[in-house]
């Protein structure tokens, strides 16, 4: 492999890892606090998209639709923990598995319903679709936009986190629920917000993705989804730096082993799996996880 | 031994029916039976892991494909694979894989069972929900090997012309046949060891339960059963394909054990009739419907929303399922005693 393919492929890399991260962060959040696999996170993700594709059908300027999806995909997150997981919070953890799989299907088949399984093209403004010659590397504007936004959005992130009062009511809640009531901290005020934070962060990933690949589909969120939540265990689930990471270390060993052992492309969506595996076996905290039921965020 | 004399006439009018419902039934209501028949057994060898012991495994579509794989390359002749192949030339050992219905039905379920032997030691390294994901993603990877290994699989276009020997006959009594093993290991040594690990792990270790054996014990018999069905679904359908074993089939499964009661048999068994022929008859929503005077054209899917919308609801209002964790007789004896202290 030469310099120009590998600086083509580390670029690429980037840019898929940045996705992973944004929806693995998602997921870190919600175990984090209510210890819950959110299986309908990717699903999450794919409603946004939806939106955002939905609003610029309509005419809608980009910047707008994207804001619409990110909205779209912050009510459904929020709506889910309300009606499906709020009930269930002193329930066995199976129970609500159980009903995070329910919502994951409810909405899959939902979009399926409304908008049938073929993928639709997602058309995106001009100034996303430039492609850049730098040498011979060959730079799709996204490829570009999609990391810096990126590290932007997980500054922004861990600023609230650690910065304001709300992130560490969201940091004692992972610790404490009980004890964080007791403190008079509304905790299911707190839990929405973390619901809200996570689905917005999705949509982000889910347009990226859909400006990517530009076509989405109603079982879009599945794998993607999957593998973003291998991202989350392999950082540490619960660590926010970890998820990040996680994402970028998928993102990279995706497109290298690809790059490099062409006739694996075939098992290229089993590498996460094979790494959440090979991750649960020999170090099941992740990278940045201390002790599983010490490290949060 | 009076007990012993009703179960074998029971079991042997079971079979009775079972025969005459193959001999008389028109092809259309055998297709369903068949149908319920092949669930019956994937949904009582799901609860045993799933209900029962307390894994939430999430990998039944793996077995099933396994299943379904194994014994299509048995009954298949090798004349018509060499046809079939377009993608490659299938691999020497699938060509030389022949053999009748009944070894080539129990081959699969040997294969499953292998595979999760296997996969048992790193699945029961982890607990809860880190085992469903483990065990999705192991579901996941079966498909991806299906997909992928073209001279084993025929990759995308998978097997068609299977022969179609399983009938009714086969079908409703192996269905009969899992659900006797099924009862015998819940009332067994093992069975209370399994529903130990379940309601305690830490605590049935401390008894002295081995319970990464019983563990494995129970995924090992629930992989059989699952591979099982998986051959009589290939023969039944005689055409399978990867994408036949999705997560799709999983959801399908955990929703009979869940309505059925998570860890009772009889339960999953009225749920399999419940859930598959409702789902026959609400086939009209996936259907072009006219309402109010205007075509809501095809939905495929909507019958899935409403029984994602029947899962969640069901979590949330009524999580113990038809019968709860007890078989339907003593469900019965408990409902009676109930009414006459009332």
């Amino acid at each position: 492999m030469d310099l120009t393919t590998f600086l083509q492929q580390l670029i690429n890399g980037a840019s898929l890892g940045s996705m992973y991260a944004l929806i693995a962060i998602g997921y870190t959040m919600v175990y984090g606090v209510l210890r819950l696999i959110n299986f309908a996170h990717g699903d999450i993700m794919m409603v946004g998209a939806f939106f955002t594709f939905m609003a610029t059908a309509a005419g809608l300027p980009f910047t707008l639709a994207v804001l619409l999806g990110i909205l779209g995909s912050v009510i459904v997150g929020v709506l889910t923990d309300k009606i499906a997981y709020k009930p269930l919070r002193e329930a066995p953890k199976i129970s609500l598995l159980i009903t995070a799989i329910g919502i994951s299907f409810f909405l899959e088949n939902l979009f399926n319903v409304i908008f049938g399984g073929v993928p639709k093209a997602f058309s995106a403004p001009d100034y996303l679709t430039k492609i850049f010659h730098l040498g011979d590397v060959y730079l799709p504007i996204t490829v570009i936009i999609i990391p810096i936004v990126t590290v932007a959005i997980l500054s922004g992130v861990l600023w609230v986190l650690y910065r304001t009062k709300y992130g560490m009511a969201i940091r004692a809640l992972a610790f404490d629920i009980p004890t964080v009531k007791l403190m008079g901290i509304d905790a299911d005020r707190i839990i929405t917000l973390v619901f809200a934070l996570g689905s917005a962060l999705a949509a982000v990933g889910g347009i990226f993705y859909a400006v990517s690949y530009p076509s989405i589909d109603p079982l879009m969120g599945v794998i993607v989804g999957l593998k973003a939540f291998a991202a989350a265990v392999l950082g540490g689930i619960g660590s926010v730096t970890g998820a990040v990471i996680g994402g970028f270390i998928l993102g990279f060993t995706e497109i290298f082993v690809v790059a490099l052992f062409p006739e694996l492309g075939g098992y290229k969506d089993a590498f996460a799996f094979f790494f959440l595996i090979l991750v649960l076996l020999f170090r099941p905290t992740g990278i940045m996880g201390e002790d599983l039921e010490r490290s949060r965020f | 031994m009076k007990n012993a004399i009703i179960k074998m006439l029971l079991i042997l009018l079971t079979l009775g029916i079972i025969s005459w419902a193959n001999q008389t039934l028109d092809s259309y209501t055998l297709s369903i039976l068949n149908n319920i028949g092949i669930f019956a057994i994937l949904a009582l060898s799901y609860n045993l892991i799933n209900g029962v012991t307390g894994q939430f495994s999430l990998e039944p579509n793996g077995f099933v494909a396994i299943g379904a794989y194994v014994t299509a390359l048995f009954l298949i002749p090798a004349a018509d694979k060499i046809d079939m192949f377009a993608l490659v030339d299938p691999a020497p050992i699938v060509l030389e894989m022949q053999a009748r219905f009944l070894p080539a039905i129990f081959a699969g379920g040997v294969a499953a069972t292998l595979v999760a032997l296997f996969l048992s030691f790193p699945v029961f390294r982890v607990r809860g929900d880190y085992l469903a994901i483990v065990t999705l993603g192991f579901g996941f990877i079966i498909r991806i090997f299906a997909l992928n290994t073209p001279a084993y699989t025929n990759g995308a276009m998978g097997l068609n012309d299977i022969p179609a020997n399983a009938n009714f006959l086969w079908i409703g009594s192996l269905a009969l046949f899992t659900l006797i093993v099924m009862l015998h290991i819940v009332y067994s040594k093992y069975g209370r060891a399994m529903k130990a690990v379940r309601d305690d792990e830490d605590a049935a270790t401390a008894m002295g339960i081995n319970t990464f054996k019983i563990k494995t014990v129970a995924f090992m018999t629930s992989a059989f059963f699952e591979g099982v069905g998986g051959g009589l679904l290939a023969s039944f359908l005689t055409t399978i394909t990867p994408d036949q074993f999705s997560f799709l089939l999983t959801f399908q499964l955990l929703i009979i054990i869940v309505l059925g009661g998570l860890g009772s048999m009889t339960g999953a068994l009225v749920a399999t009739v419940l859930v598959m022929g409702s789902m026959e008859w609400l086939r009209f929503l996936d259907e072009d419907m006219v309402l109010f005077g205007m075509h809501t054209g095809e939905h495929p899917g909507m019958r899935m929303v409403v029984f994602a919308i029947l899962l969640i609801i069901m979590m949330l209002f009524a999580r113990k399922g038809l019968f709860g964790d007890r078989e339907l007789p003593e469900f019965i004896k408990a409902k009676l005693k109930r009414k006459d202290e009332v």
